[in-house]
């Protein structure tokens, strides 16, 4: 493996909509179970509303929209130029 | 109903089990985890957000608003709805748009094309050592100040989980971001940041849902508004504002144009160093321009979900604010305890929890590297290998965070973190602003008139906040005093500025190429990649439509 496709596997692995994306997900299946086996205490706290459900309904909307946007237009990382930054 | 709401506003413990520490858990295992990977994989040439200048306009943009949506930022705006209303508004389309598109249309080729590592930087280039010197120590000063007020809010959202003593709760979360700073490095630091600013939207946007539900709608929550302490005033952002006295912001309408619109605004949007360095790192001019205007576009909507959920707030807990009861800040807090089942209250929970560790990561990271480069290399020891300096950088974070307790304890005095906040803007951020824009504008500024400038200007603050504290003078509310306070810092570092400018010999052309307004440093090549000019790309399209927004925005709340 070349340094240079090596780094860009990286790049892509680490790509924050991979990150955010992959994170709703999770979340949002969690809440959208939770939100399937709420009892009625929990509803009666939301205003009646299964909040849990549709939270979670729409992270995992949102997760996926991030992952489609990320297969979709995968960030180009230009070489970095030869004078690096002093802060790092 | 009314004895049910002053238990749930007594009771700040949230009633969280073992699904939302999951949801908290699995949040810690993902940040760690990238920033042990990240630090194994990614070496030196990839640091996702600093090095290398290689990132395009959008991630800049997210990093730029997450940078300042801290959780410090969303409880103290949910703390100002209560206090003042519909009002606060004022924060969001006046008091950081047009600084936001100013710093991208105008201020940011000057920062990007001049290669500086920090603000304080930027000045040594512009002005001298000392001025450089001058702004990093104010500016270490009040990232240690910063840091303290997260410390505290964080302790805050610890306590009122599992019920800790303030004191044990600031303690324990000082440790815990000493250890994820060290464990993580910068770049988890700023993926968290990024992270948490989803995140936080995922707990925010539940309870603003919820909350207009309990209180019935838009019509209902303006119907209680009216009949709250706040009454008709509460609902109105500009009405009323031509007498400081009849508004529950206790400013007069000049004041909120001049001192929040214009110089506390573009003070912090222009000079903070958190904010700038986001722009810093984008992949060309075009992109760093860019960097704050895509983020003007969701800050105007942000105050959907802090506003909205202040002004609820408002309505249910009546106690909210007076002797007695709990703090302003408590504001959304005490929503989350009271709608949010298990499970999006973990959600929200770690939000915040997330938020105040990013914003006390990025207040230690901006001290650390200013005290190590613009203070210590630039000033005590220069020539010293570059291990020395990342020793030093690691023992300023320990005392960075060691302050920050004590900090913290200072911000426990304010019953709302937003005005302390904003008064350590005007002391800090509003003379800053009039030294950068006399010497962008102006090349015969001279260096000493940068340094003198700058002096007199924070002086003056302070002096104005200390004349306000003992009763000398009196602005009414302390938010009016940050108002006039920064007004002062402005005038006075301008009027000094020009003065001594006017008594010294100004630094000859060569040397402020690239560095003032009209003298363009022709040696820097066009950097400009494919797809860059079209229209819906054009910093000042996309800046126009920003304002026209943040303007059309007000309509409905004259």
């Amino acid at each position: 493996m070349s340094d240079e496709t090596g780094r860009k596997r990286v790049a892509r692995l680490f790509d924050i909509r991979r990150i955010i994306g992959g994170l709703f997900l999770l979340y949002g299946v969690i809440l959208t179970v939770a939100g399937l086996l709420d009892g009625q205490s929990a509803v009666d706290k939301a205003e009646g509303v299964r909040i849990n459900l549709w939270t979670g309904v729409a992270m995992i909307v949102t997760g996926a929209v991030f992952l489609i946007w990320e297969r979709l237009r995968p960030l180009d990382t230009p070489a970095p130029t030869e004078d690096p930054d002093p802060t790092d | 109903m009314a004895n049910h709401l002053a238990l749930a506003a007594q009771d700040l413990r949230l009633d969280v089990n073992w699904l939302d520490y999951t949801v908290l858990a699995l949040y810690f295992v993902t940040v760690l985890g990238i920033g042990l990977a990240a630090r194994r994989a990614i070496r030196t040439s990839l640091d996702f957000f600093l090095s290398g200048r290689s990132l395009p306009a959008w991630i800049t943009g997210l990093a730029f608003l997450s940078a300042n949506l801290g959780a410090t930022e969303i409880l103290g705006m949910a703390a100002n709805g209560v206090q003042y209303g519909v009002a606060t508004v004022h924060y969001y389309w006046i008091g950081a748009v047009p600084a936001m598109v100013f710093l991208g249309v105008v201020m940011m080729p000057f920062y990007y094309r001049s290669k500086v590592h920090s603000v304080p930087d930027f000045l040594r280039k512009r002005f001298n050592g000392q001025t450089q010197l001058l702004n990093a120590i104010t500016f270490a000063v009040a990232q240690i100040l910063i840091a303290g007020i997260n410390l505290y809010a964080l302790a805050l959202v610890m306590g009122a989980l599992l019920g800790w003593p303030l004191m044990l709760s600031i303690v324990v979360s000082a440790a815990i971001v000493l250890a994820y700073v060290v464990l993580g490095g910068l770049s988890s630091a700023i993926y968290n940041e990024v992270m948490q600013f989803f995140v936080i939207l995922a707990g925010l946007i539940p309870i603003t849902v919820l909350g207009l539900i309990k209180v019935g709608g838009f019509s209902g929550l303006a119907d209680k508004v009216k009949s709250s302490s706040l009454g008709e005033p509460g609902l109105h952002a500009w009405a009323n504002t031509g007498s400081a006295d009849a508004n529950p912001l206790g400013a007069h309408w000049i004041g909120i144009v001049l001192g929040l619109g214009f110089v506390l605004s573009f003070g912090y949007w222009t000079t903070n160093f958190a904010e700038v360095q986001r722009g810093l790192s984008a992949r060309n001019t075009r992109a760093a321009r860019l960097t704050p205007i895509i983020a003007a576009y969701p800050k105007l909507v942000i105050p959907a979900v802090t506003v909205i959920p202040g002004l609820v707030a408002l309505v249910l807990f009546n106690d909210l604010g007076k002797p007695g009861g709990p703090q302003y800040n408590e504001a959304i807090p005490l929503l989350m305890g009271d709608l949010l089942p298990n499970g999006v209250l973990g959600i929200a929970v770690t939000g915040l929890l997330a938020s105040f560790m990013a914003g006390m990561a990025a207040n230690i990271s901006g001290f650390n590297t200013v005290f190590t480069y613009d203070i210590w290399k630039s000033h005590v020891k220069k020539d010293k290998p570059d291990e020395y300096y990342l020793r030093l950088g690691r023992l300023a974070t320990v005392a960075g965070v060691v302050l920050g307790v004590g900090t913290a304890l200072i911000a426990s005095g304010f019953s709302n973190i937003m005005n302390y906040l904003q008064t350590l803007f005007s002391f800090f951020n509003a003379p800053l602003f009039a030294t950068f824009i006399i010497g962008l504008f102006w090349k015969r500024m001279t260096a000493w008139a940068g340094f003198w400038g700058l002096l007199t200007g924070t002086i003056a603050a302070f002096a104005t906040y200390i004349l306000f504290k003992v009763g000398v003078i009196d602005f009414g509310t302390e938010l009016n005093a940050t108002f006039w306070g920064a007004g002062t810092a402005f005038v006075v570092d301008a009027i000094v500025s020009v003065a001594v400018t006017l008594l010294t010999t100004p630094k000859p052309e060569s040397e402020l190429r690239g560095l003032v307004y009209g003298l363009s440093d022709a040696s820097i090549a066009d950097d400009t990649v494919k797809g860059d000019t079209a229209w819906f790309r054009s910093p000042i399209v996309l800046g126009t439509g920003a304002l026209i927004l943040a303007a059309a925005l007000y309509i409905p709340f004259i």
